[in-house]
């Protein structure tokens, strides 16, 4: 059958047609073609690659970030707690310092006043006596009786006024 | 409903009347009779002129080139349509008429005998053939342009659409199968991809610069089946060699009758014999359906015009479909062709594996087989 017996013709023109065609390409189209599409594949696969790493560093350095300031957070919060605590503590030492100062000055001012108050009893008592003594002397001038019989007079009127006081 | 089905009609009467009529008014016009068988191998056939749509008259015609008993003649083949006979110097030439043992082809009248001088015409399928090596050759060097101006950039459309083609065949078929030799054998293979692909689109393609039935030629598929057996061969390894001269099976196998080596061998020509054929067969089949199909209405109308405008919906709704199942089929056996090439030229040059048995061969061509026909789960390993 005529279908199934290669034409000489057409074998002759197929190689030549093939053998160009392949020639032409393989020296001007296949070379650059494979390259290109090889290496974009490359290209994107560490584009990806890349990507990926980049995602989980990004990730890392968030959770990073999160935990320095949850830290920090943490650390305000120490701070502010110590910083309340100390000026309660300082107030209640302030205070204690006051109170007992104050004691102290009552306390001196106590011992003051009793002290003057012993002085001005002294001082009255001398200047009761010295009164009484010139009184005394007075009296004793007018009447120029016995001298000691006088004083013990005296004596005993002055223990009496003590004993009554 | 009516009015579609008339319009129908009418184009399908148009479109199909021009290759049929035509063809039975240049084969078996005389006597009026359609002879479908005439006008199927017409059609599946080559020759001399390339027909033009609505005319029946006249062929675009190409230049003769023949070698006769006293050397080249070249003329245009416009000179001996209709039977005619051209007087080159002392030679005699004519396309042979239907009687003739070379029907259809030129031959030249010597004493006044028929003889075949050595043809290399440029006939329709040789145009067609040219046609086919611009388009590929322009589509790829437009690519491999693109490429080179624009570095990574991908391209947009149609050379979108050609890369993801080479990026398919590259990846899924060549470089499974070949692993590190594939940038050595792919140019070859993505040539014959595509190639073959053009060659059986234009095909499809009804008239001019398509409608040259080149892949269901045997001539086209057998150089390039021719092209990968030298291929394998030339660069095959020497396991390969050992496997077919001295295969690891029983002695009595080899010596004294070298049973085993005589199959190997056998089976180094059934390959490309196969890949010949399958192409071959399926590309001429879709073309054929297709004749036959339009050929149908034909027939009806000679039998019943009622039933000839039945035939004519019928047969142009199976003719779009199987056109459409043509351009599936395009692709599918470009792609298989190219795959077979890949998986013949990856056995020769396969290592040999450390454990050796009798059923190593079918092993590993099952497993190069799986490799090329399940790229995605390769793929899927590669990322």
């Amino acid at each position: 059958m005529e279908l199934f017996t290669p034409d000489f013709g057409l074998v002759f023109w197929m190689f030549i047609a093939f053998g160009v065609l392949f020639l032409i390409l393989w020296k001007f189209a296949w070379p650059v073609i494979l390259k290109t599409v090889d290496s974009r594949a490359e290209l994107i696969d560490k584009g990806v690659e890349y990507a990926q790493n980049a995602k989980e560093q990004l990730d890392n350095a968030r959770q990073e970030a999160e935990s320095y300031l949850n830290d920090a957070r943490r650390q305000q919060a120490d701070m502010l707690r110590d910083a309340d605590k100390m000026k309660t503590q300082i107030i209640e030492q302030a205070r204690a310092a006051a109170q007992v100062e104050a004691q102290k000055v009552m306390d001196n001012a106590k011992v003051q006043i009793e002290q003057q108050q012993k002085e001005a009893q002294h001082q009255f008592r001398n200047q009761v006596s010295e009164f009484a003594l010139q009184i005394a002397g007075k009296i004793v001038q007018n009447q120029l009786a016995d001298d000691k019989a006088q004083e013990k007079l005296v004596d005993t009127l002055l223990d009496e006024i003590e004993n009554k006081k | 409903m009516k009015r579609f089905i008339a319009i129908l009609s009418i184009i399908a009467a148009v479109f199909t009347a021009a290759p049929g009529a035509f063809a039975s008014s240049g084969e078996g016009g005389e006597s009026g009779k359609l002879d479908p068988k005439e006008i199927i191998f017409e059609h599946l056939g080559d020759g001399y002129g390339w027909e033009v749509p609505f005319d029946h008259h006249h062929r675009i015609p190409l230049p003769v080139i023949v070698f006769g008993t006293d050397g080249l003649h070249v003329f245009s083949s416009a000179r001996v349509t209709d039977g005619q006979t051209y007087r080159d110097g002392n030679a005699e030439f004519r396309i042979a008429g239907a009687s003739s043992d070379h029907k259809g082809k030129i031959v030249e009248i010597v004493d006044g005998k028929e003889s075949r001088p050595l043809d290399l015409s440029v006939t329709k399928n040789v145009c067609a053939l040219f046609i086919t090596v611009l388009v590929v050759a322009g589509i790829l060097l437009w690519l491999a342009h693109f490429q080179r101006k624009n570095g990574f950039k991908a391209p947009r459309k149609g050379l979108g659409g050609v890369e993801a083609v080479v990026v398919f065949i590259y990846d899924t078929v060549i470089k499974p199968a070949l692993g590190p030799k594939a940038p050595k054998f792919a140019p070859y293979l993505m040539t014959v991809f595509f190639f073959i692909l053009v060659m059986n689109l234009m095909g499809l393609m009804v008239i001019f610069p398509g409608g040259a039935n080149l892949t269901g030629n045997i001539a086209v598929t057998l150089v390039l089946s021719v092209l990968t057996f030298l291929v394998t061969n030339i660069f095959a390894n020497k396991h390969y060699w050992k496997e077919i001269f001295w295969p690891d099976v029983p002695m009595w196998l080899k010596v004294p009758l070298p049973i085993m080596p005589a199959i190997e061998v056998f089976g180094m020509f059934t390959k490309p014999a196969a890949l010949t054929i399958r192409l071959f067969a399926n590309m001429m089949g879709g073309h054929m359906i297709v004749l036959v199909l339009t050929l149908l209405i034909f027939i009806f109308s000679a039998v019943n015009p009622v039933a000839g405008g039945g035939a004519t919906v019928v047969s142009l709704l199976f003719s779009i479909f199987m056109l459409l199942i043509d351009v599936l089929v395009s692709f599918i056996q470009a792609y298989v062709f190219t795959m077979l090439s890949t998986i013949f030229i990856s056995l020769a040059q396969h290592e040999p594996h450390e454990a050796h048995g009798e059923g190593e061969t079918h092993e590993s061509i099952g497993k190069e087989i799986r490799n090329a026909i399940l790229p995605t789960a390769a793929q899927a390993k590669n990322y």
